[in-house]
């Protein structure tokens, strides 16, 4: 089937440890897949087939069904996230105001695809929704510092600052 | 009963009050048409094909998920009814990859029934196709993927999930990019799916279906250098005349025997009378086990399907299943010993073709440790749908056939071997031999009616020479489920358990003729072709595994006695623990 990224998972005893404490806690609740997914990404920062497979083993739901949730919700995470977060918003402001174009010289500046994360671990990129600093249509955002009134050309500018 | 009175397209009806608008317009004889709604499995009103105007409701509503009420008004057939089914039907075919010419569902599809009924004459809505939907998956040996036919009905994952509890598929992605798979996009053939085959027979549409071997079948019979035998399972000629227009329920074995052989086999065996090997050998391991104290209960090993879902999910049983190899996998190690010998013929140049209700034998066909030598015991396996699918390409006259009996040695079987294809059928035969054995006698009474029926769990207490048999029949992994939970836990005890994968049994195995949603709503399929297996029980003047004739033969000649060395090396097999995830 398709091949995606491999990443190599570093997950330690002591963040399999919260995560476990984290799967307890919520025990026989019904409709605790939610909360122990985004538990389980504070811990771990995203949700690999590891982090995924744990939970699946301790709450009996099945693989198919938290894949299933983790791929509907955006907030929720395959792959880990870079030194630097680069989200370029999507809303509509920024879509008619060209991101589309922004979004392709980064994808293509950094070799990897919306979601993912460069194999060096220093950037990944992220399509967002409204930012909501339309005025500066169209926007991205480096983890805290936001970038505004973009042409594809500034792209480079902005990465050699990080 | 308590009932409601409503109006529909302003005729009075009295329907049950649990019933929903689309079961009282059934009963009215008014078509609503449906795409995701199957009875008893998929009801989410998620297709909207469905939509009916309700008095007084604010919006259209969805037929199949709507209950009725005391003084309802329901318009199936107005303008806005139509047009909204006519937009979300073009949109549905908008995205859908329409080669319905080179479709394995042709003229079988509930889509292009659908397309016809509502006079669909063009597709307004051209634009993008969704991109995520394209990979087919066929790394499975029994069931292939197509999510470029796929209409997102999810009647495969309410079977997967909540009837079998397999739980290997589900919806991924959301919006445009919805689509239907496995966990981080793996195939079927990488994952804890048991082959079942039940998504393909729910799905409406082509999306789902086996692995296609009829190719490698037809290559096997051209070449004259090989010895072709096939060999037809049970529940086969209960179904096989469906996919010619005969009604559910028709029994063909004799048309289905003389179609083999127009289509070139060399021989063409029955596999019921490996069930009855099956029931001599499994049988003495009952008889053993209870008489002698060994592990119980013991579990039938018949179905590959079970067979694989208890080696994931409860590996802490496989101790219990029966080392009996299932019927056709005996017959295809037979085949390659005895009869080789018989008929001076290199096992190497024989082909063992098995004809089969199930997708999961092909899974099981491949397995290492089904085999003798160096050579698998089956070579082939193909489903009722496509023996049916070979007929038609050798243009034979199926409905016109006369009817054949099956070739020698392996000719007779008893009726035991015949009910194996429903559900409570393995069951029942084995107690016809082990009650007659353990008691020294034959008896009269030997049906044993308490195990047949589609009741989800059927739990029976049978005396036998002064001792009672605790026994218990589960059809459908989801109610495998529910009772190995209550014997692991400790709640029920039982000395002997048939578990079978699909619900029904075989005659509604993965592999069998599809019944489309609309026939389902009117017919129990289960029931309807169980009832053909016990007529053809009845019909036949043997009904007792060990009192055929050709068991006694082979035997005497070949295999000793039941549970013999000889007998386990080549009747008998060991599982292996799987990991779920």
């Amino acid at each position: 089937m398709s091949e995606k990224k491999v990443i190599t998972f570093k997950g330690t005893k002591e963040q399999e440890a919260r995560l476990l404490k984290a799967i307890e806690s919520h025990k026989g609740q019904p409709g605790s897949l939610m909360p122990i997914l985004q538990q389980a990404q504070e811990i771990y920062g995203y949700l690999p087939i590891e982090v995924q497979r744990i939970i699946a083993q301790k709450t009996g739901i099945s693989m198919a069904e938290i894949y299933g949730v983790v791929t509907f919700y955006t907030q929720f995470s395959l792959y880990p996230k870079g030194e630097y977060k680069i989200s370029v918003c999507m809303g509509t402001a920024c879509y008619v105001k060209g991101a589309n174009a922004i979004l392709d010289r980064l994808k293509e500046r950094l070799g990897i695809e919306v979601g993912e994360c460069s194999s060096d671990g220093k950037y990944s990129l992220d399509a967002t929704r409204c930012i909501g600093a339309c005025g500066l249509a169209p926007v991205l955002t480096v983890n805290d510092d936001v970038y505004g009134r973009l042409v594809a050309d500034d792209v480079d500018g902005i990465l050699a600052k990080y | 009963m308590q009932t409601v009175n409503i109006k529909i397209n302003g005729k009075e009806l009295s329907v049950p009050a649990s019933y929903t608008v689309l079961e009282a317009a059934r009963l009215a004889n008014i078509d609503i048409p449906t795409l995701c709604y199957l009875k008893g499995v998929n009801q989410i009103g998620a297709c909207r094909m469905c939509v009916v105007e309700i008095k007084g409701a604010r919006s259209l509503q969805a037929a199949c998920v709507y209950p009725v009420s005391e003084g309802m008004e329901v318009s199936t057939n107005s303008a806005l009814v139509r047009e909204s089914r006519k937009t979300t039907l073009q949109l549905i075919l908008s995205n859908h990859d329409k080669k319905c010419l080179t479709c394995v569902r042709n003229r079988n599809c509930e889509l292009q029934t659908l397309s016809d009924e509502l006079g669909i004459g063009d597709i307004p809505f051209e634009g993008e196709v969704s991109d995520a939907r394209c990979e087919i998956d066929n790394m499975s040996p029994s069931i292939v993927r197509d999510n470029n036919k796929c209409v997102l009905c999810r009647r495969c994952i309410s079977v997967c999930k909540n009837v079998q509890t397999v739980s290997v598929i589900d919806a991924k992605e959301r919006g445009f990019k919805t689509n239907i798979g496995c966990a981080f996009d793996k195939s079927l053939g990488e994952v804890a799916c048991v082959n079942c085959g039940q998504c393909i027979a729910v799905c409406p549409v082509g999306a789902l279906y086996e692995k296609d071997t009829t190719e490698k079948v037809w290559q096997a019979i051209e070449d004259t250098a090989k010895h072709v035998v096939v060999q037809t399972a049970p529940a086969v000629r209960v179904a096989l005349g469906e996919e010619f227009g005969m009604p559910i329920g028709s029994r063909v074995t004799g048309k289905m025997v003389a179609a083999l052989r127009r289509m070139g086999f060399d021989r063409v065996f029955d596999t019921d009378t490996a069930a009855d090997l099956t029931i001599m050998e499994e049988g003495t391991e009952v008889i053993e086990r209870i008489t002698q104290g060994g592990k119980l209960p013991v579990i039938t090993s018949c179905s590959p399907g079970w067979v694989k879902f208890c080696e994931h999910n409860y590996p802490e049983f496989l101790d219990n299943l029966s080392t009996a190899k299932s019927p056709h996998e005996m017959f295809g190690a037979l085949i390659k010993s005895y009869y080789a010998d018989k008929a001076d013929i290199d096992p190497k140049n024989i082909v063992v073709v098995s004809v089969m209700p199930c997708t999961a034998k092909k899974f099981e066909a491949e397995r290492p440790e089904l085999s003798n030598g160096g050579n698998q015991d089956v070579d082939m396996v193909i489903t009722t749908r496509e023996l049916a699918r070979m007929i038609k390409q050798a243009g034979v006259d199926f409905v016109n056939l006369p009817d054949e009996a099956f070739d020698n040695p392996f000719g007779g079987a008893s009726g035991a071997g015949v009910i194996f294809g429903a559900t409570g059928g393995v069951m029942e035969a084995a107690l016809r031999t082990v009650a007659e054995v353990l008691s020294g006698k034959s008896l009269d009474d030997y049906e044993y009616k308490v195990v047949r029926g589609t009741d989800d769990i059927k739990r029976a207490e049978v005396d036998v020479a002064g001792r009672t048999i605790k026994a218990a029949v589960a059809h459908g992994l989801g109610n495998a489920r529910k009772l190995l939970d209550a014997v692991k836990a400790g709640k029920e005890s039982y000395d002997f358990i048939e578990i079978m994968a699909c619900p029904g049994g075989c005659v509604t195995g993965g592999g069998q003729p599809i019944v489309d949603a609309k026939k389902q709503m009117d017919i129990n399929v289960k029931a309807e072709r169980a009832k053909a297996i016990y007529a053809e029980d009845k019909s036949l003047p043997i009904r007792k595994s060990h009192e055929n004739p050709v068991i006694k033969k082979l035997y005497d000649e070949f295999l000793e006695k039941p549970g013999s060395h000889k007998a386990h090396r080549l009747l008998h097999t060991h599982y292996t623990e799987r990991e779920l995830y």
